[in-house]
């Protein structure tokens, strides 16, 4: 009972921080600055890890899909299948989970940091909102980020599995008959479903680490605790939001 | 070139603090007990008493920081607690620890309160913060970070940043504690000019006796979350309250150590 309430006041807790920190939306174009830092920070420092991830989860997948798609003789298809499982799964899953890894575990350390040495208390102190410097302009970038990291983890996984396909000698597949089949069999609303799980996850997120980040109480000791936090919390939120947002996106 | 200290025109008013039958627990742990306390418009009030007796608490409830689990605190007219009377008071409190943003360099932690209030152009800003580095004698530090401060420099920064504030009400919460001599005396004169020249309010939390004596206008001992005393400085030149007296004058006996007299009361 008690854990319940905790969840629940958590949930309104992360709820109340997007709201104090919409409030401020009107401030957003003077913190251009502060933006352009965070997509820097979210977009172009995750860039090399996101491609060598995503050339290799193409790769394999089409090695794997190769490999089982022989008994039915679909070895045509294996293009499709590559495109359509980047595009709307593996690839926003992927990025959401680098997301976690790489950033949201730094804004949580560093707001959490920023907490425990009183810093915050200073932000309030001085009347500036926390949530329109710290907040705002992280969900702002992590939104115009997330989408551009998507596409780019798609056609890297696209291009692996084609490389794969091409010079794999028992799949054999080359990459004209492979791209022929991912451009074939999909829609362009394969590729906005994806988009658009990307961008929920990047947001939920980043408001997450942040709302954590931000409610640590103690010692130094916590920082550490609300990384941990965070990270499995956001973990767990990507696996259970792709599920419903799944559902939503297909069935709708 | 050290600028010749004179504040900036000081705009608008200062407030007095009232702190009316405050109470705070910290789970069931009462901090501050009972704590009633007037600070007069203009006065430098100081607060002084043993570690861990909640001082900076009770300045975190002057602040806002701290809600009260009974009792109020007013600024002027307004509840502190309210997020609201910030918007209408500009109140500057110097962390105990400095509280300095670490990702901003010196000069960028004094320019952020102008930067983001808007208050004057780039050009405005680098005045107003030279001019507060300078009363600091800060300038060589100006493009130094946080972490590359000793102790006592950062407590001169958080100082400098309070007084780029233009504030209202000042609150120092141990403004000379980690400072040598020269600098806690230096530092004792720029409370008492400040006050002179814009007739701010100024609650200083100190266990510095020199400076308590020096400039304050009245002063509170909190022991143990409760106030034990309050009046003008000299009226504790030779205090009645034996607790008092051995805080302000404690004897260094080492016939008959302190340590041990704890010891023999634990047995
Ligand atoms: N956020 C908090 N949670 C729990 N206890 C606290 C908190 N802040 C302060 N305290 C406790 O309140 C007491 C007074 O602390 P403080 O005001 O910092 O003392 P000081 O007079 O030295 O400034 C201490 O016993 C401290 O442990
Ligand atoms: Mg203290």
């Amino acid at each position: 009972m008690n854990h319940l309430t905790a969840i629940f006041s958590h949930i309104g807790g992360t709820v109340l921080l997007f709201a104090r920190a919409v409030t401020h939306i009107r401030t957003l174009p003077r913190q251009f600055p502060r933006f352009i830092e965070q997509c820097y920070l979210i977009g172009y420092t995750s860039l090399p890890i996101v491609t060598i991830l995503s050339f290799f989860i193409g790769s394999v997948l089409a090695l794997q899909s190769g490999y089982s798609m022989e008994n039915f003789g679909a070895k045509q298809f294996i293009g499709t299948l590559v495109g359509l499982t980047m595009a709307r799964e593996l690839g926003p899953v992927m990025v959401a989970i680098l997301l976690v890894g790489r950033v949201g575990s730094a804004v949580t350390a560093e707001l959490a940091s920023m907490k425990v040495y009183q810093e915050v208390d200073a932000l309030v102190t001085m009347n500036i909102p926390p949530e329109r410097m710290l907040v705002l302009p992280r969900l702002a970038a992590v939104l115009v980020m997330m989408p551009v990291l998507a596409i780019i983890a798609n056609l890297c996984g696209w291009y692996g599995g084609a490389l794969i396909c091409q010079y794999t000698h028992s799949i054999s597949v080359d990459s004209e008959a492979y791209f022929t089949a991912l451009k074939t069999y999909m829609k362009p609303r394969d590729i906005t479903d994806g988009l658009i799980k990307a961008e929920v996850f990047g947001f939920v997120i980043m408001l997450v680490c942040c709302y954590i980040g931000l409610n640590t109480r103690g010692g130094p000791r916590e920082i550490g605790a609300s990384v941990t936090k965070a990270v499995v919390t956001s973990l767990i939120l990507i696996l259970v939001l792709d599920y419903f947002v799944t559902k939503a996106l297909l069935y709708s | 070139m050290s600028a010749p200290y004179t504040a900036a025109p000081f705009v608008g008013k200062t407030f007095g603090v009232t702190v009316a039958r405050l109470h705070k627990r910290f789970g069931t742990t009462p901090v501050l007990k009972d704590i009633s306390l007037e600070v007069k418009p203009g006065e430098i009030f100081c607060i002084m008493g043993p570690s861990g007796s909640g001082k900076s608490v009770l300045l975190k409830h002057i602040a806002g920081l701290e809600i009260p689990t009974s009792g109020e605190v007013r600024i002027g007219e307004f509840d502190a607690a309210d997020p609201a009377t910030r918007d209408q008071i500009r109140l500057a409190l110097v962390f105990q620890a400095g509280a300095l943003f670490n990702s901003l360099s010196v000069y960028d932690n004094l320019a952020l309160y102008p930067r983001e209030h808007r208050l004057c152009g780039e050009a405005g800003i680098r005045d107003r913060v030279m001019h507060a580095l300078a009363i600091l004698s800060l300038e060589k530090a100006a493009h130094k970070f946080p972490s590359d401060l000793s102790g006592g420099m950062k407590k001169r920064v958080a100082i400098a940043r309070a007084l780029v504030m233009e504030p209202q009400l000042l609150l120092y919460d141990e403004p000379t504690s980690e400072l040598d001599p020269v600098m806690s005396a230096t530092l004792t004169e720029i409370i008492a000019t400040l006050r002179e020249q814009t007739a701010v309010t100024s609650l200083v939390v100190t266990h510095d006796r020199d400076l308590a004596f020096a400039i304050a206008d009245r002063v509170a001992f909190v022991m143990e979350g409760r106030i034990r005393g309050v009046g003008r400085p000299d009226e504790f030149k030779k205090p009645a309250d034996p607790v008092i007296a051995n805080f302000l004058n404690p004897v260094i006996d080492l016939k008959n150590p302190r340590f041990k007299q704890l010891e023999n009361n634990h047995e």
